[in-house]
């Protein structure tokens, strides 16, 4: 395996615990939505028990997809992590938060109330999807960042990757198009979480609610992602030379790259249909509840071509807006040959990890979840 | 000390990040022992029921369960921060050695963490949707995907104790891995697998038996604390003798390539031949000693030989002090370990000779970047040297370290003696008449998370002023972030972690005071 396969099948890789991450979202959606689909105590542990079965996906697949970029691309790992120390901070803060409050809301001796712990789940819900899908917009629309790996021989100034103002990171916040992708995933988790809740809870009341959210919710993501995909698709994109590495801006660059990469734009489309079809159905058909696999499917296809877009075809995934030399691509930025290697053949692992996944996740979710289950005691 | 803090970005930075990560990583080590040790005591409660089909095993196995949940919780939570906070605040190490530390991480998530994930899910809802195979099968894949994982963090862990496996690259600027299995299999990373995972079974058992302790003492419960503090007895003695003896080759290996760590546990200033292991001595715990000027300490009670055999297994071998250490010494070999200050000159050669490599090969200087590159070749091994100003930073926090061995092994050693009379007991006699050894057995539950803990303060702070043993010192490993902000997250991470730690152990009281739930 050449160094320029390793490095563009890490990049896959990446991406796709990337698109995984993004679909697994739907805990924060639906966990924003607790009180939209609850209206009674039981109804809302429904709700959270629903997705407490599930969080634990979404949590470890966030710590693998960092795992995984600090293995494959250390550079990236080094540069974004250090340097938009805020951003990172914020979304690792909801977490924490977030990971305690399904243990702990309904315990006997929780000195903080039930109430607390649901209010950190939903601002877990309304951060993370936010502030993920704004982080996965600086892809495309740049940060401001310097990268000089020769610092390392300086004493007095030695750090190699830099942020170049004080926000550290919240001025990605700053940008209206990394706000408009943030806003779109935080709308699709809320659709996403809407398909799951039908899928996985036996209420008719709640199911019906949820339907409203996936109409209301993937209406506006629609919207929100079309202008996002047409604002990159139209825009300059940043291109380097595979023989020198320098790094140029290049007109319509990720339309040119869908275009060159013809098969990611069919999948594109493919998946981009199976979204909306899972979206008509499930409002049309009160009776659909299988909307979530067929979502769930369109949704990690498009956000991996989204992401596969950002970094092959000699394209910078992480551009600096500051340095443009700065901008690190899957070649400069990745682990060394032999490690790609050592950990393409832990990769082939992947399958086996996914098949068990699937199998627990099929025997939890046999029968779907009722009011009697949660009183009956195996349950937050 | 604090306006320099946060006015001096040098110190402040470095200092705070150190802080941080000390902080995270002794909050997320007071659950993770937990989850090991326990994992193995439900497990083997489930099994019995497997086995019998017996409601009372699964109600035994249910209630430890219910236990396990609530601190696993706190585990995740805490674990988190700690994967990020290499790249947040450890930028350059990231990058300088990423190659080689982000493997570990990467196979830990792929491998165990989905794996702990999965089954943990199975274990908590699964009693009444899947076979009770699948459900015991969960029940020790929660248990091994935690023990994979802590395999994995340790390895990278080792692997900074004693880097193996790598070689440095003058042209991408880092350390790349060349021997996977170097790095996976280091016999480092072996034995500090062995000795964490298996203090922490003692973790898990000194829990359950202060939990059913309780129960005896109140008279309830009685028959689940009996059948409990045996599982736990049984675990902790095998435990407590596995984790000595562990321990003993980690003192072995520490004296081996980290021996300024093992001479700072002991307060060994001036080393040699025949050296007394120190059990107990009067070292200040709140002063830095002066090793070039003081005296060694007062008031010492050693075992004669015991340091040469501990550290070389060999009752005359020759062990080196501080001073010996940063003044040089000749080894048993014949060879002789250069002093403080050549490293520091040959270090400095290295970088210098790195700079110069860089911009001779952005030059198109093929001479002279060969020339440099071959000073970089002969110096590599003192690189982290090249970045310390005094000889003093390369000694590691005295007092700290000396206590904290004390503490671990002084504790390590009530639980073998504790173990085995309780084990004695509960197979011979009535547990629940022996008032005196429960008592004792609710006080060993703080005792064995102060071990656990004294046990990190010593490998992590003996080992300093390095992040990666002789290749980089901490502040060269940092990320440029101001120490205002480490701040603020240091003191937002320490008021939720206490706040949520306080509801633990709120919700853990009652969950114990309310006892189990029988026939469920």
């Amino acid at each position: 395996m050449s160094y320029d396969f390793l490095q563009h099948y890490w990049w896959f890789l990446v991406s796709l615990l990337g698109a995984l991450l993004v679909f697994l979202l739907f805990v924060q959606g639906a966990n924003t939505l607790i009180f939209n689909l609850g209206k009674t105590d039981n109804e809302r542990r429904i709700v959270i028990n629903s997705t407490g079965r599930k969080w634990e996906f979404t949590f470890t697949t966030l710590v693998v997809f960092g795992g995984g970029f600090f293995a494959s691309f250390p550079l990236f790992y080094s540069t974004s992590f250090g340097g938009a120390y805020w951003l990172w901070m914020i979304i690792l803060f909801s977490f924490v938060i977030q990971a305690v409050s399904y243990e702990f809301q309904n315990k006997i001796g929780n000195i903080l109330g039930t109430k607390t712990f649901q209010i950190f789940l939903i601002i877990n819900g309304f951060i993370a999807p936010l502030l993920l899908g704004g982080a996965v917009a600086t892809f495309f629309n740049g940060s401001n960042f310097i990268v000089d790996k020769g610092n390392i021989t300086e004493f007095a100034q030695p750090v190699i990757s830099r942020w170049a103002n004080c926000s550290h990171g919240l001025d990605a916040l700053l940008d209206i198009w990394n706000l408009v992708l943030g806003a779109a995933v935080f709308f699709l988790a809320r659709a996403l979480g809407s398909f799951y809740i039908i899928n996985n809870v036996a209420s008719n009341i709640i199911n019906s609610r949820a339907r409203r959210q996936v109409l209301l919710n993937s209406a506006i993501f629609l919207v929100l992602f079309l202008v996002f995909l047409t604002h990159i698709l139209l825009k300059d994109g940043y291109a380097y030379d595979p023989r020198t590495g320098i790094i140029t801006m290049e007109p319509m660059k990720y339309l040119h790259n869908l275009l060159d990469m013809w098969y990611l734009l069919i999948v594109l489309l493919i998946s981009v249909a199976l979204l909306l079809y899972a979206i008509i159905r499930t409002v049309r058909d009160e009776s659909y509840t299988k909307g979530i696999w067929l979502a769930g499917v369109g949704v990690v296809l498009v956000v991996l071509i989204l992401l596969l877009c950002a970094g092959w075809n000699n394209t910078a995934y992480y551009p600096s807006n500051v340095d443009l030399q700065s901008s690190l691509t899957i070649a400069n930025s990745s682990g060394s040959k032999f490690t790609l290697t050592a950990m393409s053949v832990v990769s082939l692992f992947i399958p086996f990890v996914l098949g068990y996944i699937f199998w627990a996740w099929r025997a939890i979710d046999k029968k779907q979840i009722t009011e009697e289950e949660i009183l009956d005691g195996e349950a937050y | 000390m604090f306006n320099q803090l946060f006015l001096d970005i040098s110190v402040g930075t470095v200092d705070w990040s150190r802080a941080q990560f000390a902080l995270t990583a002794m909050y997320h080590w007071l659950f993770v022992p937990l989850t090991l040790g326990l994992a193995i005591i439900m497990g083997i409660a489930e099994t019995c029921y497997y086995r019998t089909k017996q409601q009372f095993w699964k109600d035994v196995a249910h209630f430890w369960q219910k236990l396990f949940g609530v601190n696993f919780a706190m585990g995740v939570a805490t674990g988190i921060i700690l994967e990020f906070q290499f790249g947040t605040n450890w930028s350059n190490y990231s990058w300088f050695v990423g190659d080689i530390f982000g493997a570990p991480l990467a196979i830990e998530g792929i491998i165990a963490f989905f794996m702990e994930s999965t089954f943990v899910a199975v274990m908590f809802f699964g009693w009444k949707k899947v076979s009770p195979g699948f459900h015991l099968a969960s029940t020790w894949l929660t248990g091994l995907g935690a023990t994979i994982s802590a395999w994995w963090i340790l390895v990278a862990n080792a692997w900074m104790q004693y880097p193996v496996g790598c070689e440095f690259n003058p042209d991408t600027m880092r350390n790349e891995m060349v021997s996977f299995t170097d790095v996976a299999l280091s016999p480092f990373a072996i034995d500090k697998f062995c000795h964490t995972v298996t203090s922490s079974w003692i973790i898990g058992a000194v829990f359950v038996v202060a939990v059913s302790a309780y129960y005896l003492l109140k008279r309830r419960e009685e028959k689940l604390a009996k059948a409990s503090i045996k599982i736990a007895a049984t675990v902790g003695f095998i435990a407590s003798v596995l984790a000595a003896v562990t321990g003993d080759s980690s003192a072995y290996l520490v004296g081996k390539v980290q021996p300024m760590k093992l001479a700072a546990m002991e307060a060994l200033y001036n080393g040699g031949k025949s050296q007394s292991l120190t059990a107990v001595a009067w070292v200040n715990p709140l002063k830095q000693p002066n090793c070039r000027t003081e005296k060694e300490h007062s008031l010492c009670v050693s075992v004669p030989y015991g340091l040469s055999l501990l550290a070389t297994r060999s009752l005359h071998g020759y062990v080196p002090g501080i001073n010996n250490l940063i003044d040089g010494y000749v080894k048993e070999d014949g060879t002789r370990e250069p002093s403080v200050k050549e490293k520091m000159v040959r270090g400095r050669w290295a970088v210098n000779a790195l700079m110069a490599y860089r911009k001779a090969k952005q030059a198109d200087d093929t001479v002279t970047a060969e020339q440099n590159l071959k000073i970089i070749r002969a110096n590599m091994k003192y690189f982290g040297y090249g970045y310390v100003d005094k000889e003093e930073q390369i000694i590691p926090n005295i007092p700290l370290t000396f206590w904290s061995f004390r503490l671990m092994v002084g504790l390590g050693s009530f639980f073998i003696l504790f173990f085995a009379v309780l084990t004695f007991i509960v197979y011979r006699k009535d547990i629940s008449q022996q008032r005196w050894l429960l008592i004792i057995g609710i006080c060993t539950l703080p005792m064995g998370y102060i071990a656990t803990e004294s046990g990190w303060v010593l490998a992590e702070m003996g080992r300093q002023p390095w992040t990666i043993q002789d290749m980089l010192p901490t502040w060269m490993a940092v990320s440029d972030v101001h120490p205002a902000s480490i701040a603020t997250t240091f003191f937002l991470f320490l008021g939720l972690f206490t706040l949520l730690l306080v509801v633990e152990i709120s919700i853990l009281v009652k969950q114990i005071k309310k006892g189990p739930e029988y026939g469920k």
